[in-house]
């Protein structure tokens, strides 16, 4: 008999019950009460984490969920997201969409429980649920403004693409599935090296399976090869939700990839598939994005796009430490994606206030910013150094661990890419800076962002100079992480 | 490698799966080719139907039972009806292929290469579970058991999809 231990899942139970709460008291007040739906939603996803602070640790539903650390720190990191997200969405509801405002808040959170489900599952079916509740309800938040052809264009290319990787994903796990006669990933393993003692070798049946998931997990986190769909659907969507795409959505691809791969079948892998091995597929993967990324955020001229490709890069640099795949690898990649939260959602939540009260996402627009709004433009200017990786910035920690754990690991040609490619970066990532402080600006416009988007800025900025200048508790939490995959 | 090929023997043993491959083969190329979109919809509800039966063949009677409920039943009929409401569209001559039409061809080809290259030379595990003597009985089983939860958490992925379809189809008054 299966243990069904329902104390570990109360945080995911809270916040499914807390949607269907946001969504009906939004149609009891008649839609007329737009702050209180926004701050429920946001008191939702606090208590959520609370609640997760008390109910963790243990396996229930025969290893299908698993409360480990590592699921336990990417919840955070959702839980981190859809805060910011919805915070910076007060100035959108009141305005463009307050038609529709508890279903917004409501798909945010469905979406949030997915990412949680996903992120605790290391059994194939379940790990597959937890991504189509992930990103079915971002197919209808891309296409939100209704009136917007961008805003349609987004949701439509978004929800082709997502079904069309959730597919050659699904093919591939069908193919491990029909490898191994099992579902669970550490079972699956086991029975891996039985046939491998009991034949010499597996067969590329193995090697198909490992490509289709490797596609189709880089589909959702927008990695070169696999990104051609990011820039559009980033540019279209509304701003919150881009932001929570950027992050949200790819953590959960990343914490997908290290279940399934790091110390599971990868390590696997590489002892049978001589001489292929695992690590250089991901590393020229990662390569890719970092070059593409960076170039082509180079000539970007709205803000979007620009943040679109500058979050194809990162995810780059997080690649690095996935392809170490050792305890230092999982480690930096966690804590890299940790400092990104604040970092991206940050940078997202400026553009999105700015977009709200000027009109405009064009870089141009900027100019001036220092003067008109002199706390605002700081503001921005710590998330670009962020991003760009300078001290004493979260960022630069955050690369410093990521190029460390890939040196360790003998990717040196890897880390010297990245440090050239992070150079690169730096000239969109201080332009930006440039125009807001010394370009010639007209403009006037004083910013007054609401009361959720201060508190988000401020968490964003607190967050990446404070884990920047202590990253200790963070890197110590993000370490016991590693401790799930054996290290 | 002799477990691939026994179990094609098995399949193929029967005269029935010689007509239902032909049948779907022939059915999904008319989906590809037709100028009709009317037309491509009536033969994939063919191409569902024949896949059907090849589930059947292959022992899966659950699945077999859910792809006609579902695809054949539910799915090609929200087609039909999205083609007939959609003004025109019906008897529109519609060109479904592009310029690339030979680099996907050749892509596809080569995918299918590959595919049977390593149908034949895996060693695939899952064909000797012996199967249960009642197959949905199990899967009813197992889906209130060890699987209740990605079984609820579906439920949660339905709710999400009705209520962004709702949002997104709704009209708007200002």
């Amino acid at each position: 008999m299966p243990d069904y231990n329902l104390r570990i899942i109360i945080p995911e139970i809270f916040l499914f019950c807390w949607a269907i709460v946001v969504i009906l008291s939004d149609l009891g007040s008649k839609r007329k009460s737009p702050q209180t739906i926004g701050y429920l939603t946001m008191a939702g996803i606090a208590v959520t984490g609370v609640l997760l602070y008390f109910f963790r640790g243990g396996i229930s539903f025969n290893n299908m969920f698993q409360s480990d650390t590592l699921a336990v720190f990417f919840k955070v990191i959702f839980l981190g997201s859809a805060f910011m997200a919805v915070g910076s969405s007060f100035g959108i509801t009141n305005e463009r969409i307050k038609n529709h405002r508890g279903e917004y808040y409501g798909l945010i959170l469905f979406s949030t429980v997915g990412m949680m489900f996903l992120s605790s599952s290391s059994e194939l079916i379940s790990l597959y649920i937890g991504l189509e509740l992930t990103t079915i309800p971002l197919f209808v938040l891309a296409a939100f403004y209704k009136d917007d052809k961008l805003s349609v264009e987004a949701g439509l290319k978004y929800f082709v693409v997502g079904a069309f990787s959730s597919a050659i994903l699904l093919y591939g796990l069908s193919l491990l599935y029909g490898l191994t006669a099992t579902t669970d990933i550490l079972t699956m393993k086991i029975n891996l090296a039985l046939l491998f003692l009991k034949f010499g070798k597996i067969g590329p049946g193995f090697i198909l399976a490992m490509v289709m998931i490797i596609a189709g997990i880089g589909f959702k986190l927008a990695l070169v090869p696999f990104h051609m769909w990011a820039p559009d659907v980033y540019q279209g969507a509304p701003t919150p939700i881009t932001a929570f795409l950027s992050v949200g959505s790819k953590a959960a691809g990343l914490v997908a990839l290290l279940r399934i791969f790091v110390n599971g079948l990868w390590s696997f892998a590489s002892d049978v598939m001589q001489p292929l091995d695992w690590g250089i597929i991901i590393a020229v993967l990662a390569s890719a994005a970092m070059i593409l990324g960076n170039i082509a955020a180079l000539r970007q001229t709205n803000i979007k796009r620009m943040l679109a490709f500058s979050s194809i890069a990162q995810i780059g640099y997080v690649m690095v430490g996935v392809v170490a795949a050792d305890e230092m690898g999982v480690t930096s990649a966690g804590f890299y994606m940790f400092i990104y939260l604040f970092a991206n959602m940050g940078a997202f939540a400026v553009a999105t206030v700015f977009g709200d009260q000027t009109g405009s996402d064009n870089i141009i627009s900027y100019a001036g910013l220092s003067q008109s709004s002199p706390l605002f433009a700081a503001g921005m200017a710590v998330f670009m150094l962020s991003l760009a990786g300078i001290p004493p910035m979260g960022g630069f920690a955050a690369k410093y661990m990521v190029f460390a754990a890939g040196i360790q690991a003998g990717y040196t040609w890897l880390v010297i890419l990245g440090l050239l490619t992070a150079v690169v970066s730096l000239y969109y990532y201080a332009n930006i800076i440039k125009t807001m402080y010394f370009a010639p600006g007209e403009s006037t416009i004083r910013i007054n962002p609401s009361f959720p988007a201060k508190l988000v800025l401020l968490l964003g900025v607190v967050g990446v100079i404070i884990f920047g200048i202590f990253p200790g508790p963070v890197l110590e939490f993000a370490r016991e992480t590693a401790g799930v995959f054996g290290f | 490698m002799e477990m691939v090929a026994n179990f094609i023997s098995d399949v193929s043993a029967n005269p029935l799966f010689y007509l239902l491959a032909f049948v779907t083969i022939a059915s999904a190329l008319c989906v590809v080719t037709l100028k009709n979109i009317f037309h491509s919809a009536l033969c994939l509800i063919l191409t569902l139907f024949s896949v059907a039966g090849l589930y059947i063949l292959l022992h899966a009677e659950f699945l077999a039972v859910a792809q006609v409920l579902i695809y054949v039943g539910a799915v090609s009929i929200l087609l039909i009806f999205a083609i007939m409401l959609t003004s025109q569209l019906a008897s529109r001559k519609i060109v479904q292929s592009n310029e690339q039409v030979t680099v996907a061809i050749f892509v596809c080809f080569l995918f299918l290469l590959v595919s049977i290259g390593s149908l034949f030379n895996t060693y695939w595990n899952g064909i000797n579970a012996p199967l249960p003597d009642n197959n949905i009985l199990t899967i009813g089983i197992l889906l209130m058991t060890d699987y209740v939860l990605p079984f609820e958490v579906v439920s949660i992925v339905m709710l999400a999809a009705l209520i962004g379809a709702i949002v997104l189809a709704r009209e708007e008054r200002s």
